[in-house]
């Protein structure tokens, strides 16, 4: 399972601010995602000898008193004050980056293609249902206390047990999930927010990672 | 209050007059046909008021050819041109949903007094 073709993919780091809704050139009503994003910097440029290519970007503020030694040697290394979050994005042209260089919300432009990774809304222990979309028993129909019960999760002597993997109520939410194919409605550069077309992964205040498209077509 | 109240500031507009429910509007209504644009008014009585900034809108309804007519518009759309207010409306509720099962001079609204007597 080797990586296919690596791409040039940009990535930044931010928070999401919240969701409002803007008016385009032609008077439709867009809904939008506001995310401060950046400005991130690079700590660290992999490539040669590594196997693969990808920059490690880093954002937020924090402490001095919470970085710990080796992190503080690691940030010094790239010549910048610590910062909250660190990530990695694999990209094929992560040569043409240097470690300390800063990167803001420029780095997008209106109208990109765009994928946001995020930790989505934790939503505590949830039935089948909600969790996993079953449809529930009847409302009517004789049914008795098992309206929005799983129903029957196998056979009898043979297994004589439950398969694994087997959907069940349970814990929901606060998961790593990527929304693909976003779009940039704008970008403003003065103030480091991106304005994205739909909803994002998160809470308002989480962090999350905006960059290229996975699946873009308008890869030349 | 959020961190981007600047992004609804710009697209709120400043030129909304003072209406409730009960009050009757005109709305003046961009109509783009093909490349043309043209402006429709759209008059009637305000049934509710709904939300608030940017996402703010209010409804309006009139009787057209015997069947009831309603229209929700954004309260800050840039498809209005403008909105007129035509009377006050003096009315109890701040939902008007009553006015969908009268007809004719009982959907009437009476018009409110600018200067109430009965304050004196």
């Amino acid at each position: 399972m080797t990586h296919i073709t690596e791409r040039p993919v940009k990535g930044l780091l931010g928070e999401k601010l919240g969701m409002t809704q803007v008016w385009d050139a032609d008077n439709r009503l867009i809904p939008v995602t506001v995310v401060q994003a950046g400005p991130c910097v690079v700590t660290q440029v992999r490539g040669e000898g590594e196997g693969y290519h990808a920059v490690q970007l880093a954002y937020g503020t924090i402490d001095p008193r919470k970085v710990n030694q080796p992190m503080k040697g690691h940030f010094d290394k790239a010549g910048v004050t610590p910062r909250r979050h660190l990530v990695e994005v694999r990209t094929s042209d992560a040569a043409s980056y240097e470690a300390g260089q800063e990167i803001t919300a420029e780095a997008f432009e209106a109208g990109a293609t765009i994928d946001v990774v995020g930790t989505t809304k934790g939503k505590g222990f949830a039935g089948v249902m909600k969790r996993h979309g079953f449809h529930g028993v009847s409302s009517s129909h004789g049914a008795h206390k098992n309206h929005r019960k799983p129903g029957s999760i196998g056979g009898c002597a043979t297994p004589g047990r439950v398969f694994k993997g087997m959907r069940m109520a349970g814990r929901m939410g606060g998961v790593r999930q990527t929304t693909q194919n976003l779009t940039v409605h704008s970008v403003d550069a003065e103030k480091g927010l991106l304005l994205i077309k739909g909803a994002v992964p998160g809470p308002r205040g989480s962090i999350v990672l905006v960059k290229t498209a996975a699946k873009s077509k308008q890869e030349a | 209050m959020q961190k981007f109240d600047a992004i609804d500031a710009a697209s709120l507009r400043d030129d909304v007059p003072a209406f409730r429910a009960g009050d009757t509007l005109n709305v003046h209504v961009k109509v783009i046909e093909g490349t043309r644009s043209r402006v429709q008014v759209f008059k009637g009585v305000v049934i509710r008021r709904h939300g608030a900034g940017i996402g703010e809108t209010f409804t309006v309804r009139k009787v057209s050819f015997g069947v009831g007519v309603e229209r929700t518009f954004p309260v800050h759309t840039p498809v209005i041109d403008k909105i007129e207010v035509v009377t006050r409306g003096d009315v109890r509720r701040a939902k008007l949903y009553y006015l969908r099962e009268l007809r004719g001079k009982a959907a009437k609204i009476k018009e409110k007094r600018e200067t109430p007597a009965a304050k004196a």
